[in-house]
């Protein structure tokens, strides 16, 4: 499975050996994690909610995207949903092209579409409360790169 | 009928998470004006619209868009992945 939505933990190593092992002849794999940090100290959780079809929608046509447009050996998206401790995976990405050019600039170009055009929100829970985390600006202004003339080659 | 979905903020603000909804409104922007005149709750969920985005049989979609042939509708703040 090349796109996962799940609750439990993964394990980076193995995820990465298995998608190496199925990518056969890849010069180049490159990976991504995400961790929950505690930005301003405190946080006890985050909550992560998502739309359950429209993620597995979103996430496969945004996977298909990078790999038509990398011609990309492959690509695995993992996203986390439910209740996560500081310290604990969100999510990971993996990208398998013949050149590092190719695996970074698809693993880059799948981590920005992620962060605002796939369903999740997230929660910070902490001792005085619950908040939303806001989308951020800069989150928005990062898919402008990818837009209009193919930049596959930039 | 179709059904109505809320997300996040969205749906804390209303109180449930979907519903289905009896309308005559032909654009989601008709939606959300049936919808608000209801009750304080949904006013203030659809108070700022720069807030909120919309999903059509979870394809994204904006407030002019039709609602013709759709059976889903989802509200939810703009989406924090990754």
């Amino acid at each position: 499975m090349t796109v996962r939505v799940e609750t439990q933990p993964f394990d980076i190593g193995a995820e990465t050996n298995a998608f190496a092992a199925a990518c056969d002849g890849a010069g180049a794999i490159v990976t991504f994690t995400g961790i929950v940090r505690d930005v301003s100290g405190g946080l006890i959780a985050m909550e992560i909610e998502h739309y359950p079809g429209m993620t597995e929608r979103a996430l496969t046509a945004i996977r298909d995207e990078a790999v038509t447009r990398w011609s990309l050996g492959g690509a695995l998206i993992i996203h986390r949903y439910g209740r996560l401790a500081p310290g604990e995976q969100i999510m990971m990405v993996a990208t398998a092209a013949p050149h590092r050019a190719d695996a970074f600039a698809a693993a880059e170009f799948l981590m920005d579409f992620l962060k605002s055009r796939a369903p999740f929100w997230k929660k910070e829970i902490t001792a005085v409360g619950a908040t939303w985390v806001d989308s951020k600006r800069s989150d928005e202004d990062a898919l402008q790169r990818w837009q209009g003339a193919d930049s596959s080659k930039g | 009928m179709i059904d109505v979905v809320y997300f996040a903020w969205v749906r804390e603000r209303i109180g449930l998470p979907r519903e289905r909804v009896e309308t005559s409104a032909t654009s989601v922007a008709g939606l959300i004006e049936e919808l608000t005149a209801r009750e304080d709750r949904y006013a203030a969920a659809f108070a700022d619209l720069s807030a909120l985005r919309v999903a059509l049989d979870q394809e994204l979609g904006s407030f002019d868009s039709s609602l013709a042939g759709v059976r889903e509708v989802a509200f939810f703040p703009p989406m924090t992945g990754g």
